[in-house]
């Protein structure tokens, strides 16, 4: 049950970035640049996913546990640190580079391209990396 | 493509993610899935099927729509490879990309999520004036 669970919320996760246009780096970097033709649309898709979650995290939350498991796995992590802020500091000027998140990533390694293979691999190598280095106390 | 679709997408992203939550207990956030996936043998079955689920959907798509150019970047290699380990880098210290952080944070009002959103989304804008505009202040 638990992978079915998965897979379907993966399918849908995956099928709403391909929609929106978050799987196309040319909207997505359109959508950053500010002081160029800004494209704005992809703000709706934040908005979307926002606003939905929120609505479904608070019915779902009020409840005892999730259909398979006995707790809710939330994040516990409190407080702003220097890693939070450095680590999204290098990711927003990765996305900036490129125009692609990591479920974009993933979702379009479908497209066989090798540049995205490539970008895939160079990421999994950055969280080996930390993982190795610099693990989470 | 235009507004509505992004926000139908945005909608099925958060159903996805209030589906992750009301059955596992877990957060959709794809870069913290991933990673997990990676390193932790407990949970690896789930993980590997959303992930398999992600790449399905890539896969389907580009069944219905032929030549739809998926994964296709204008970006040269070296710039991928950069961009690539910065992503990698700096969602595993941040803890979470634009999935964990962005929605399933932001939708939990989550400080940390706030702040690494607002930080994230702000150097995204800046590397790419940068890119395309030069340095703020700089004579072309």
């Amino acid at each position: 049950m638990k992978p079915l669970i998965g897979f379907l919320a993966g399918l849908v996760f995956g099928l709403g970035l391909l929609v929106s246009g978050m799987t196309d780096p040319v909207r997505v970097l359109g959508f950053l640049d500010l002081a160029g033709a800004w494209d704005p649309s992809l703000a709706f898709v934040m908005l979307g996913a926002v606003a939905t979650t929120a609505l479904g995290y608070r019915l779902v939350l009020r409840r005892a546990h999730p259909l398979c498991d006995t707790d809710f796995h939330l994040p516990t992590a409190k407080g702003i640190d220097r890693r939070l802020l450095l680590g999204a500091a290098l990711f927003g000027t990765g996305w900036g580079l490129a125009g692609y998140c990591p479920g974009p990533v993933i979702v379009s390694l479908a497209g066989l391209q090798g540049g995205l293979w490539v970008m895939f691999a160079s990421m999994l190598a950055g969280w080996l990396l930390v993982d190795r280095l610099a693990p989470a106390s | 493509m235009i507004w509505y679709q992004a926000l139908l997408g945005g909608v099925l992203i958060g159903s996805a993610a209030v589906m992750l939550m009301a059955g596992l207990g877990r957060v959709a956030g794809i870069s913290g899935v991933a990673r997990t996936m990676l390193t932790t043998r407990a949970g690896r079955g789930w993980r590997m099927a959303f992930l398999a689920g992600l790449i399905c959907a890539g896969l389907s798509w580009e069944l219905v729509h032929g030549g739809s150019r998926l994964g296709a970047s204008s970006v040269s290699m070296p710039v991928l490879i950069v961009a690539g380990l910065l992503v990698g880098v700096g969602t595993a210290l941040g803890g979470g990309c634009t999935s964990g952080h962005g929605v399933c944070g932001m939708a939990r009002l989550s400080l940390r999520s706030l702040v690494a959103t607002a930080v994230f989304m702000a150097f995204g804008f800046l590397t790419v004036y940068v890119l395309r505009h030069g340095f703020p202040g700089a004579v072309s």
